[in-house]
């Protein structure tokens, strides 16, 4: 175990200095920052943007937050729910960082959240949108600054029914987030009006969509609302394009349809309907000088993962600066948090009681191989945060 | 259900199966003759896949990709054959896992660093980006329609080739008795680099074609060798006919199961092998 | 004998961190331990029964899903009632699944536990109620009077008896005539059958023994970490524990559990030195098999003479 080693010998020295010298910013000790993310796998793309997205606003920091300088300590959780509390152990024990960041995948949070919730380490959440992480599941020192599976999937209803689609199939990836997201959007619909002709549950990575879609085709409904995201989704859109359903039933889903899949799926995802927090193309300061950075700095084209990653950081550094990087405030740092205002390239960001985003959701649809934002189909989406008991 | 829907599904599910077929074929050769457990064989698929991206993107058609990268992975096939399955032979098929799956790591770390890990397309080849009317309802890619030809096509030109050539029959003898065939001075080293140069082929191939289908990403070879193995055996072990009726049951059991069981779909593949297993201890033509 | 004294040195090397209260080291080497039991048990059935099964994540599973059951549903908490009961589901899954499977043979046998396996996977995964793909948490883990098992050492030093007694138990199991006979069927069942054994029978009790063990490994996990999840359950699962029980050396219960330890370690620090870790893991496995044909445990058997 260096690591260990150097860390604890490092930290006996500090702590012998500063015990002579006067207290300033909590010891030169460095700030180490876990990303529990895959890096191995079918996600490894995520991991690697959300990664780079930190890096990124480390770096715009001058690779210092609250006057520490940054270590990230990455371990590659292969998207592994099975090898969740081991990563985690690993960690957060281990290798004993400061803040933990993370993950990609649901399960690995939840086994992350069983082992968080009583440990007293500011936590991060950067992509997996469960909403037991900021609802039932909810702890002071937990945050999120990606999304709730709520959040993308509830506004699209609003957007159907407002185009006049009454009657919708849904399909989806039968697993917590397919649920989840079909759960949000039936919750909308039905208040709307809508009626759910059918839910289609597909087994979760299958991506033989074949049957189902010769199912919808002669189910002819008003529209479709599907939640698949990764490779699988490049599949199902250009399946669905290919059995001449693209033309003939409106496709609408939560942005991972298109999500970092948009120039494997070419020509068949042009007019498909998509809400998510962000867009490549929104037109705001932040976004143009963080998708010119990121580019810059990768040579590839940022997405919302590393959005996320990028705010993460950049909350982090407003909060730590507060308390002058003292992670061992919690109670401090956790009120620094909530009280984070910042201009994210998905636009104005802020966190809810329940410490996930307060965020707009954009209605986007794919023109000509990019993602337009045809407007905002909610504004301000705070997730209801079911079950969520914080204490005051 | 409605006939015209009968019908379509019907179509999806041989489709589907003779797809499967292609990947199943080079496994049930593998194992049937050479009696190699190939864990790696879902890796020779991605290969081909990840090939067919490049070389595609490379010379600008998928056509010149497989022409250039089937005696590619043939080589690849043949170099796998002399430095680590040919030391198996004389071991038990558990070493043989175990290497292979040593190899199914490699390969993965092989394709991250060559290729990275984002989601890639290969493109339809244009005269077959067109899409077929089928009824009012629905539309076929010829592409598929194509996959499907070149499947049967294949599926015949391997069944000519056991049956009718000198080399096919040596792969029956080879199959039933091996020291037999080396025995009358048959060099059944050879016959055997062969054959798996052959399989590695053929679960390569079927990744080329699949690949403007499916989409070519990491891990992309660990669902299609789970679902190759219960192909293989379901159809029994070594039986290019067993493979091709397997291929085609797990295909249409896996699209009528979505559609009529939607609940047990997942499982529904599973369930026809035990099914068949119980029937038939040593598959259908075992 | 001096096997047993390097294994008893071992053993004892192992409780250390219950003493120094490492919160690292107790979850990594518990899990670590907890993974030896998994695999000696797994040797039982393909080392000496000559058994390849790839349904032991599925006991596993069963075991850990059960413990969550009863700790969630039924607020049982005591071990001397959960862990029988437990332990009971497990040996009853694998009677029912040892019996359909062991009527095929060879690589179709293989398939058949991997047939059932997948179908618990996608039970687990699927059905309503028990958490689908996010998985379930133990919200009370197992609490005996004063000796509660959310405690870290607790959980340790538990986890350290049942390896020990895992092991003496199998050792004890092999020496036995019926460990005898099992031997005899991997080597020539027709044989065995000719002197009179059922062997069906005598296969069925040893997948059954191990089945047990198998659940026992998964209550402890679920007691270590307090999550289950369908991941625990399938395939990859049983496939890994199987190169794990290859790996060690299969036919020695010590070397499958040192094969564990071995994995575990090298994953860990094979990834502080590179992203690409997985490749040194496949080129150890590799190596492993070409070089060392017994697995690790033939270089112990080799040193010795």
């Amino acid at each position: 175990m260096t690591l260990s080693r150097r860390t604890l010998i490092g930290a006996g020295a500090t702590a012998a200095l500063s015990a002579v010298l006067p207290r300033r910013a909590y010891g030169a000790a460095k700030l180490r920052i876990g990303l529990l993310l895959p890096y191995s796998g079918t996600y490894a793309g995520l991991g690697n943007n959300i990664t780079d997205g930190m890096k990124l606003a480390a770096a715009e920091h001058g690779g210092k937050l609250g006057g520490r300088e940054v270590e990230f300590v990455p371990v590659d959780d292969e998207s592994d729910p099975s090898k969740a509390p081991a990563n985690v152990n690993k960690l957060v024990f281990g290798e004993k960082v400061d803040v933990l960041t993370g993950p990609v995948h649901s399960g690995v949070a939840m086994a992350m959240m069983q082992i968080v919730k009583s440990e007293k380490l500011l936590t991060i959440v950067t992509n997996a949108g469960a909403q037991a992480v900021t609802g039932a599941l909810c702890v002071p020192h937990v945050f999120r600054t990606s999304f709730s599976n709520w959040q993308t999937s509830y506004p699209a209803a609003d957007v159907m029914l407002k185009a006049g689609h009454k009657k919708a199939v849904l399909m989806f990836w039968n697993y917590a987030v397919g649920i989840e997201s079909m759960a949000a959007f039936k919750e909308g619909y039905a208040k709307g009006g809508g009626t759910i002709v059918k839910e289609i549950a597909v087994p979760f990575p299958s991506a033989e969509f074949q049957a189902n879609l010769s199912d919808i085709a002669a189910l002819k409904p008003d529209a479709v609302f599907v939640f698949f995201a990764g490779a699988g989704a490049a599949k199902f859109v250009k399946d669905y394009a290919d059995a001449g359903l693209r033309d003939r039933i409106p496709l609408y889903g939560s942005g991972f349809l298109t999500e970092g899949v948009l120039a494997a799926q070419g020509a068949a995802a042009e007019g498909i309907k998509t809400t998510l927090h962000y867009a490549d193309s929104l037109d705001n300061p932040a976004n143009r000088k963080f998708r010119e950075a990121f580019k810059k700095a990768t040579g590839r084209n940022a997405d919302v993962y590393a959005v996320q990653g990028y705010d993460a950081v950049n909350a982090l550094a407003q909060a730590l600066d507060k308390v002058k990087g003292d992670t061992g405030a919690l109670k401090e740092l956790v009120a620094a948090m909530e009280s984070v205002r910042m201009e994210s390239p998905r636009g104005a960001f802020r966190f809810s009681k329940a410490h996930n985003p307060i965020q707009d959701i954009y209605l986007r649809q794919v023109k000509g191989g990019q993602e337009v934002v045809l407007g905002v189909a909610m504004k301000d989406a705070d997730d209801p945060a079911t079950g969520c008991k914080m204490p005051s | 259900m409605t006939l015209s829907l009968f019908a379509l599904q019907l179509l999806n599910g041989v489709e589907y199966g003779l797809l499967l077929f292609l990947v199943a074929s080079g496994l049930t050769l593998v194992f049937g003759v050479l009696g190699v457990l190939n864990f790696a064989h879902g890796s020779f698929y991605m290969l081909g896949a990840y090939l067919a991206y490049w070389l595609s993107a490379r010379f600008g058609s998928l056509w010149i990709a497989i022409a250039v990268g089937v005696p590619l992975m043939v080589a690849v096939g043949l170099l796998v054959e002399k430095l680590a399955i040919a030391r198996l032979y004389a071991r038990d098929h558990l070493s043989q896992v175990l290497l292979t799956y040593g190899l199914v790591l490699l390969f993965n770390e092989l394709q991250s660093y060559a290729f990275g890990n984002d989601v890639q397309s290969v493109p339809t080849p244009a005269p077959l980006s067109i899409r077929i009317p089928l009824g009012e309802a629905q539309t076929w890619p010829a592409y598929r329609v194509f996959t499907a030809v070149a499947c049967l096509v294949l599926a015949a030109a391997m069944r000519q080739v056991i049956l009718r050539t000198r080399f096919g029959m040596r792969v029956r003898a080879g199959a039933s008795n091996a020291e037999m065939v080396s025995a009358l001075g048959i060099d059944i080293r050879r016959l055997f680099a062969a054959l798996f140069a052959a399989g590695t082929a053929l679960a390569a191939l079927a990744g080329m074609l699949a690949a403007p289908l499916t989409t070519v990403y990491p891990g992309m070879g660990e669902g299609v060798l789970i679902l190759s193995f219960v192909v293989v055996v379901i159809g029994g072990i070594g039986s290019i006919k067993g493979a091709f009726l397997g291929a085609l049951l797990v295909g249409l059991s896996d699209v009528f199961g979505k559609v009529l069981l939607p609940g047990f779909a997942s499982a529904i593949v599973y369930a026809v092998m035990a099914a068949v297993l119980v029937l038939r201890p040593r598959g259908l033509l075992g | 004998m001096k096997l047993r004294v390097l294994l008893a040195a071992g053993a004892l090397a192992l409780l250390a961190p219950a003493f120094s209260g490492d919160r690292f080291w107790l979850q990594f080497l518990g899990k670590a331990m907890i993974t030896c039991i998994f695999a000696a048990s797994l040797d039982l059935l393909v080392g000496y029964a000559g058994l390849v099964s790839l349904a032991h994540a599925a006991f596993f599973g069963i075991s850990a899903y059960l413990l969550a059951g009863l700790s969630n549903q039924l607020a049982l908490v005591n071990p001397l009632l959960t862990l029988p009961i437990c332990l009971l589901a497990a040996a009853v899954a694998a009677l029912v699944i040892g019996w359909l499977s062991l009527r095929a043979t060879g690589v179709y046998f293989i398939m058949v536990t991997l047939a059932f396996t997948q179908m618990l996977y996608y039970f687990f995964n699927d059905a309503p109620g028990l958490g689908g793909s996010d998985g379930l948490y133990v919200n009370d883990r197992p609490r005996l009077g004063p000796l509660d098992f959310a405690d870290r050492p607790t959980a340790y030093a538990g986890i350290w008896i049942a390896l020990v007694v895992t092991y003496l138990l199998l050792t004890r199991v092999l020496r036995a005539p019926f460990g005898r006979v099992l031997v005899g069927i991997r080597s020539n069942e027709q044989r065995m059958r000719s002197l009179g054994f059922p062997t069906p029978r005598y296969k069925l009790v040893a997948f059954v023994i191990a089945g047990a063990l198998a659940g026992l490994a998964g209550y402890l996990d679920a007691t270590l970490y307090g999550f289950v999840n369908p991941a625990q359950v399938g395939w990859r699962q049983s496939g890994l524990l199987l190169m794990t029980v290859l790996l060690g050396g299969k036919g020695t219960l010590y070397g499958p559990m040192i094969g564990a330890l071995l994995l575990t370690f090298i994953e860990h620090y094979g990834e502080q030195v590179t992203t690409h870790w997985n490749a040194i893991v496949g080129a150890f496995v590799i190596a492993v098999v070409l070089l060392m044909p017994r697995g690790i445990a033939g270089l112990l058997r080799g040193a010795r003479g």
